[in-house]
């Protein structure tokens, strides 16, 4: 096992858990504001007590909270569950935080069928829609623990992100995407392998996982795909998929999100525009998710599995010729 | 114990604003009822009781507490207000108008297409910290804003106005309980206890009472004045706590619609489109009351 992968072989949340303090230490700016999430209180509050607050739980507070705090100068990390941060603070989000462009850090951990286990209110599927649709919202979906470092550092330069930023996190163990540092920036597509023949353009830490799996099936089968790890939702890397649209036959985009409203809803707005094109979204079909499953088990019966996307790539391929 | 420098106030009010510093409080307070009725002219109307119950304590807020620079609105050490009950935008555009943010004329464009001046407040205004008229938001804005007043040990206070039926949203409570726990003396919250929402009395519609028992419980002092008596409502801002002492919420006992007969007291002011002759009418009430007055 390589350093790289030792180091990274983590939950997202735990990364950014050591990376934000970290970064908290010599930029007295950040401030931790938790609402009794629990693994923040051991690191970040017993080292930097001055830089931290729990407002208890709490998210419409959070909110409103942080941007007071981000009014005045501050940088403050606002630490909730996914599900919680856009949907029940949903107005806070938006007419506090997003509508006066403040540099808030929305942390949202539990993205996705993370959580799969604890049902369905702790589910976050719609997250993604609900953010990218706010004004000044930068959202990131980093692919895994060594990505989410990446763009953790990248949060504390408010000269390149002077507006608020919602980071959607997961909350075990992922596979890590690449084997060593590379090129993270935001709003630029990891493009993950080249090909000619079709594009998976993928976000979040099962979906670009199973999306290169899908990408070694194909090239076994002769066929080369292209596969973009589209860690910024939004704002959407337009040159790196409208490539993509005109390069190969078609897209199929792979999300751990509502198949509407989120990275597939993204590209398809985006190639309707611009190039029009065959564009497969696979993701969570639309309805409450009443089960309980781990989170590749839930996010196989939405159909994002290797062979399933690699299935949806030669469909795209088919209707093309 | 800090105290709200009322009279540096009044020194930072007299070098920006010497247009109107011969004018009395009270008689700050009589114009900004006539704005408000003014501005209920504009093509949609004002919410006219809410305004006119706020006025004085809005007029004694602009006019002897607040530390502000209209010529220079982010001066990092000025006082931070934030009028959580949006909709009484009428009156804090008066206010804003009296301290020199904005020229008295712009008042007429209030409501208007393309004007700065919304039914609820844009933060694009100066003079506004944060655009409000959700309910139930400006008071987790000043835990916010008075935590990190306090961490970077700027001077500077914060106070926030909310009505009384926006405490029927749950949010104000959760940052009334932060408020108390993290000890936010700096913060200061304003409740405009008119005793009417629109559908009716709170205390039918959703009771509040009993409303100082609720905060003292959650941990906040509680002064209950005559949200009218400029006297009581300088002494309640001169009374003020530090950065780390027991925040102070303000009961401030207000009539709907008070100043004007026509609006007394009455569910219908919430909300209002001032035809010329009601405006008229309106008007003729509110100077009779105050020639009885003075």
């Amino acid at each position: 096992m390589t350093d790289w992968q030792e180091r990274y072989a983590t939950a997202t949340r735990d990364v950014y858990r050591a990376t934000l303090l970290d970064i908290a230490k010599s930029d007295t700016r950040v401030f931790c504001v938790d609402t009794d999430m629990g693994g923040l209180e051991d690191g970040f509050e017993a080292e930097l007590p001055d830089q931290y607050v729990n407002v208890g739980i709490a998210e419409a507070n959070l909110m409103g909270v942080s941007a007071g705090l981000a009014a005045e100068g501050l940088l403050p990390f606002a630490n909730t569950i996914a599900s919680f941060a856009a949907t029940r603070a949903c107005e806070q989000v938006k007419v506090d935080i997003a509508g006066n462009a403040l540099p808030v850090r929305i942390v949202g951990t539990h993205g996705g069928f993370s959580a799969g286990h604890y049902g369905p209110t702790h589910h976050a599927v719609e997250d993604v829609a609900i953010m990218r649709s706010l004004p000044n919202l930068t959202v990131l979906v980093p692919a895994d623990a060594a990505e989410t470092e990446y763009a953790v550092r990248a949060l504390a330069d408010t000269e390149q992100l002077p507006g608020p930023v919602y980071l959607r996190l997961g909350r075990k163990a992922t596979p890590l995407v690449h084997r060593g540092p590379y090129t993270f920036r935001i709003g630029q597509a990891d493009l993950l392998r080249p090909g000619r023949d079709v594009t998976l353009v993928a976000s979040g830490p099962v979906p670009v996982a199973e999306s290169v799996a899908a990408a070694e099936l194909l090239a076994g089968r002769g066929i080369a795909a292209r596969v973009l790890n589209l860690h910024t939702v939004k704002p959407l890397d337009a040159e790196a998929v409208l490539s993509a649209a005109r390069e190969t036959a078609g897209l199929v985009t792979v999300e751990d999100h509502l198949v509407t409203g989120g990275l597939g809803g993204a590209v398809a707005e985006l190639t309707a525009a611009h190039h029009p094109c065959r564009v497969h979204r696979i993701g969570v079909p639309d309805g409450f998710h009443d089960q309980v499953g781990t989170e590749t088990e839930l996010l196989a019966r939405a159909g994002v599995t290797a062979p399933a996307i690699a299935g949806a790539a030669e469909e795209v391929m088919r209707e093309r010729n | 114990m800090e105290h709200a420098t009322t009279e540096h106030a009044a020194t930072e009010r007299a070098s920006s604003d010497s247009a109107t510093a011969e004018r009395t409080t009270a008689e700050q307070a009589q114009l900004m009822r006539e704005q408000i009725l003014q501005m209920g002219t504009g093509p949609d109307g004002t919410h006219v009781g809410g305004s006119l119950s706020s006025a004085d304590l809005l007029t004694v807020l602009y006019q002897e507490v607040l530390r502000l620079r209209p010529e220079e609105p982010d001066w990092p050490d000025r006082d931070r207000f934030i009028l959580s009950k949006g909709h009484a935008s009428a009156a804090l555009y008066a206010a804003l108008s009296a301290r020199g943010f904005l020229p008295a004329e712009e008042l007429a464009e209030y409501g208007t297409s393309g004007s700065r001046l919304a039914g609820h407040p844009l933060r694009r205004l100066p003079g506004v910290e944060f655009p409000t008229g959700s309910l139930g938001h400006g008071l987790s804005l000043g835990v916010g804003t008075a935590l990190a007043l306090r961490r970077t040990g700027r001077s500077g206070r914060a106070y926030v106005l909310m009505g009384d039926g926006e405490l029927q949203e749950g949010s104000v409570w959760e940052a009334a309980m932060s408020a108390a726990h993290l000890r936010l003396g700096g913060l200061t919250a304003i409740v405009d206890r008119n005793r009417l929402q629109i559908t009716g009395d709170t205390e039918e519609r959703m009771g509040l009472e009993p409303l100082a028992g609720k905060w003292r419980s959650f941990g906040w002092q509680v002064l209950t004045v005559d949200g009218h008596d400029l006297d009581a409502l300088r002494a309640a801002f001169a009374a003020l706590p530090g950065p780390t002492g027991q925040p102070v919420v303000i009961i401030a006992d207000t009539v709907k619609g008070k100043g004007v007969p026509l609006f007394e007291n009455k569910k219908k002011s919430h909300s209002v489109k001032l035809s010329p002759n009601l405006h008229r009418r309106a008007l003729a009430g509110l100077r009779a009351r105050s020639r009885r007055q003075s």
